[in-house]
């Protein structure tokens, strides 16, 4: 399979009063074409800041750091000028933001907001936007679209509108699509409903989708790939399976101990406890040791090599170091 | 918006009571007997008998507990009469309507003045927020804010019409000239000084609301759509940063009417300012009642208007919710 | 944030310190008047409106009266006015801010009109109407002055009680069984002391502004007691010949007024970290 996206050593940090905080440090990872992977983490472990850097949105005071490099289809997008950025941004790669109310202009009508992305990118007459914008509701299942398109925001439900934000998203048939914890702020039934959607969109469309979340949950049957990370660091990836049946780090065995499961009935759910770093001073170690309940010595003094498990899993944990 | 639109009326009604209450006090509370003119015999030689002093009473509304007396001044007022001048024996109300159209004009021109002036400021400002532009317009705004308008206006006489003589220095109108082009350069001062307080505030309303408006995540879908930025400032941002200026303009029209009495006496302007000065001078009660209840009509059509405005811009109060 | 933040915070800032040292210079340099060699009030037709010397640093008026020292009686005048307008105001404003806030429903209801009301009225003319019908003293000006500036206070106290009221310390005190009016003074207008100390700052901006204004007029302060804003008034005439005698008065109010203007805002933005960033 082709690797559509390949991010390389991206680092942001940003300045503020309390000092430098590195909130993304040095990861790398690539994406598949074709499927669907997970970022996985805690919040404030740098999977949004990671994703809004694909998207170009780091502003000040967040800096991505000169070493970085992502590619996509092979341009390091990183040294785009800002007619390129635009092009990239919604015909290359497009994102779903966490909360549709307040991702949405609440004074423009949803039909402008989705015709305003072909017209920006495309010559088209207006009607013909008009009809694509309405297509594009129906395709997210949004019933009377066409009446639906001189809405407000505000006349939506939380699950419509996080469905409008979709459909804006997946307008002009981007070929990479990052979801930023597309379905948190919604209720569970809802969640469920927008997930089996974008299933099948994905499905149909073969469409890239880089979805964040802190919920492993709703990863299991709809991410082929799965990144776990930690405090600005990758700490594993490997594919669904791999991570799921074979965790090889604790902080992944321990998040996959968080999710509810409906096959092990009589195991109670745990926490993880304590919490995660001050990202303007990490540890120079492993930055899960403080919390980790199989810590060595080394883990406090150095920060573990990455070791490849098998095919394609990798995990950074001084563990699986060597006795495997 | 049916409902909203009943609600700002009802409100507006009210106040208008309560406003029409403090009025009629001033003329029930007012020192001195106003059948004196027909009664006391330094005025008048012939003695009215008790009977048709009654019925002058009644005629001029005098008789009754207080309530019976507001309900039927009130009844007059909306009738449209509106007395006689104590002073000069005219009716107040074509006094005052004589005057409206110049306070009005030098009104509404300041107001045109700071909307033209605060918008691009107050943008620059807040999109540029803390870098060197900003710091001199912020600067300025404050300066605006703090000055005294009648200083201020003094201090334009001095240097533009004492000094430089380019522009007079009070009045309306030369005499024995008719011409707009008068009118307007004997205006220049007066809404300079007068616009000087609102455009400072409508810049510090609008630097604050572009720099919140400019962090909403609606901006970064707009980027992330592929808009360009100077677009999704225009299409996005200006948009959502002017609209609370309706609502801004409209509260502070009692800034710009006392603000406009006070010029008028700085520069002589022929308006219900100065009007009003003089009547409270020569303790004229019917004018100064006219006058109060007027004023307090414009500025609460003003904020009606504005209100109601507003309520058309923004589709979440259009479609009856409020914010 | 803590105290020991926000002061940090208020001395890092130029304009903060900058204006306080202003204000201090002016409020002593009033303060301090007495020491001037000349009377304020004492009538010296000989030396009628002189020009800047060594003898008048700031020239006399049309009476021979030194204008510097008229200046620093005035401005005690002027800051007493707002002081004192202003006090009242934060009392009133506090009071039915926070039982406004504190109370809900139809109390709030109640109060929150009365507000709109006060708000809708061109409060100069009906102070200079109503001033009209009373005697004209000090008190009278002062709280027809607060009369119509406690209804900022009061805004600004009732939001901040609404969230006060939610936090758990008050919770906690509600649930105890603390009787209502001790919860507010015990636990809610100690907290609300930053929210009312920038309103304070405006307020005594405004109240100093707005005499002033009215002292212009002539519906202020009454001779022979001279503010700053009377200077003016009686300046008015000489303009021409003599434009000291209305740039000294109008500059100490610009000065004074700016000065209360930028602390309060600054102070607002210390307490308010959202817009600090």
């Amino acid at each position: 399979m082709d690797t559509i996206l390949k991010v390389e050593n991206l680092s942001v940090l940003f300045r503020t009063y309390a000092g430098e905080v590195q909130a993304v440090r040095n990861i790398s990872f690539e994406i598949e074409e074709g499927n669907v992977t997970a970022i996985v983490g805690e919040s404030g472990c740098g999977k949004s800041v990671t994703s809004k850097s694909i998207m170009g949105l780091i502003n000040k005071p967040g800096i991505v750091s000169k070493e970085s490099k992502i590619f996509f289809q092979d341009e390091n997008i990183l040294e785009y000028t800002e007619k390129q950025w635009e092009n990239y941004r919604g015909q290359g790669c497009s994102m779903v933001f966490q909360d549709a109310l307040t991702a949405l202009n609440p004074t423009m009508n949803i039909g402008k907001q989705i015709t305003e992305k072909i017209l920006v990118h495309k010559k088209v007459p207006k009607k013909e936007a008009w009809q694509e914008g309405i297509r594009m509701l129906e395709l997210v299942g949004i019933p009377n679209a066409a009446m639906r398109m001189k809405q407000y925001p505000h006349e939506f439900s939380g699950g419509m509108r996080q469905r409008v934000m979709i459909a804006i998203a997946l307008t002009l048939n981007p070929k990479l699509l990052i979801a930023d914890e597309p379905t948190t702020a919604l209720d569970v039934t809802i969640q469920a409903d927008i997930l089996e959607m974008m299933k099948d969109i994905q499905k149909t469309h073969g469409m890239t989708i880089i979805l964040i979340t802190h919920d492993l949950g709703i990863v299991a049957n709809f991410a082929q790939n799965i990144i776990v990370m930690y405090a600005g660091k990758v700490v594993e990836k490997g594919s669904s399976e791999d991570i799921f049946y074979r965790p090889a780090h604790p902080y992944t065995e321990a998040l996959l101990r968080a999710v509810p499961r409906l096959d092990v009935s009589e195991e109670t759910l745990e926490t993880i406890e304590g919490a995660p770093p001050n990202m303007a001073k990490p540890p120079i170690g492993c930055p899960f040791a403080a919390r980790c309940k199989k810590k060595l010595p080394v883990c406090e003094q150095k920060f573990p090599e990455k070791a490849e498990l098998t095919k394609g899993h990798e995990v950074c944990c001084w563990l699986q170091k060597g006795d495997r | 918006m049916k409902d909203f639109i009943i609600k700002r009326l009802a409100q507006t009604l009210l106040v208008l009571v309560f406003v029409s209450m403090f009025a009629f006090s001033i003329i029930y509370f007012s020192p001195g007997d106003p059948l004196y003119l027909y009664t006391s015999p330094a005025v008048s030689s012939y003695k009215m008998t008790e009977e048709q002093l009654n019925d002058m009473r009644e005629a001029l509304g005098l008789n009754g507990n207080v309530a019976q007396r507001y309900v039927n001044w009130a009844g007059k007022m909306l009738k449209g009469d509106w007395g006689l001048s104590i002073s000069n024996h005219q009716p107040v109300k074509t006094q005052i309507l004589d005057r409206l159209p110049n306070t009005i004009g030098l009104m509404g021109a300041a107001l045109l003045l700071s909307i033209l002036i605060s918008i691009p400021l107050g943008l620059l400002a807040g999109y540029y927020k803390n870098r060197w532009i900003d710091n001199i317009i912020s600067g300025i705004s404050y300066l605006g804010i703090s000055l005294p308008a009648f200083w201020f206006g003094i201090m334009l006489i001095i240097v533009f019409s004492l000094h430089l003589s380019w522009f007079p220095s009070a009045g309306m109108r030369t005499i024995g000239v008719n011409s707009a082009m008068d009118v307007i350069r004997h205006g220049v001062l007066p809404v300079i000084v007068l616009s000087v307080n609102n455009t400072a505030v409508f810049v510090r309303y609008i630097r604050s609301n572009t720099i919140e408006q400019k962090e909403e995540e609606y901006v970064m879908t707009a980027i992330s759509k592929g808009v360009p930025k100077m677009r999704v400032l225009r299409g996005h941002v200006l948009k959502n940063c002017l609209l609370p200026i309706i609502t801004m303009v409209g509260m502070n029209f009692g800034t710009l009417i006392t603000g406009s009495f006070i010029v008028e006496s700085v520069f002589g302007w022929p308006g219900l300012g100065t009007l009003c000065l003089d009547a409270i001078n020569s303790r004229d009660y019917t004018m100064i009642m006219g006058i109060t209840m007027l004023a307090c009509m414009v500025l609460l059509i003003g904020n009606f208007l504005a209100d109601l405005l507003y309520g058309f811009a923004d589709p979440r109060i259009k479609q009856g919710r409020e914010k | 944030m803590d105290k020991k933040a926000m002061k940090k915070l208020f001395f890092s800032n130029k304009m903060t310190v900058v204006c306080t040292i202003l204000l201090i210079v002016i409020i002593l340099a009033s303060l301090l008047a007495p020491l001037s060699p000349y009377d304020p009030d004492a009538v010296n037709v000989a030396e009628k409106l002189e020009e800047v010397s060594k003898t008048h640093i700031l020239g006399t008026d049309e009476l021979g009266r030194d204008t510097f020292t008229r200046a620093l009686y005035g401005g005690r005048v002027s800051l007493m006015v707002g002081f004192a307008a202003m006090c009242v105001a934060v009392v009133i404003g506090t009071l039915i801010g926070t039982i406004s806030g504190f109370k809900g429903g139809k109390v709030d209801m109640v109060c929150m009109r009365i507000v709109d009301v006060f708000l809708s009225v061109p409060s100069l003319l009906f102070i200079i109407v109503v001033y009209s019908f009373m005697p004209r003293n000090m008190v009278t000006l002062v709280f027809m002055l607060a009369s119509f500036s406690w209804t900022r206070v009061a805004r600004v106290v009732r939001a901040q009680t609404l969230t006060l009221k939610e936090r758990d310390f008050v919770l906690a005190a509600n649930a105890l069984g603390v009787r209502q009016k001790t919860i507010i003074w015990r636990h809610i207008i100690p907290n609300l002391m930053p929210q009312i100390i920038v309103a304070a700052s405006l307020s005594i901006a405004n109240a100093i502004l707005d005499e002033s204004a009215l002292s212009f007029l002539g519906y202020g302060v009454q001779l022979p007691m001279a503010s700053w804003g009377s200077m003016l008034q009686s300046a008015q005439q000489y303009i021409l010949h003599n434009p000291i005698l209305a740039v000294v008065p109008g500059t100490m109010i610009l000065i004074t007024v700016l000065c209360f203007n930028v602390l309060g805002d600054m102070l607002q933005q210390i307490l308010d970290p959202k817009l600090v960033k």
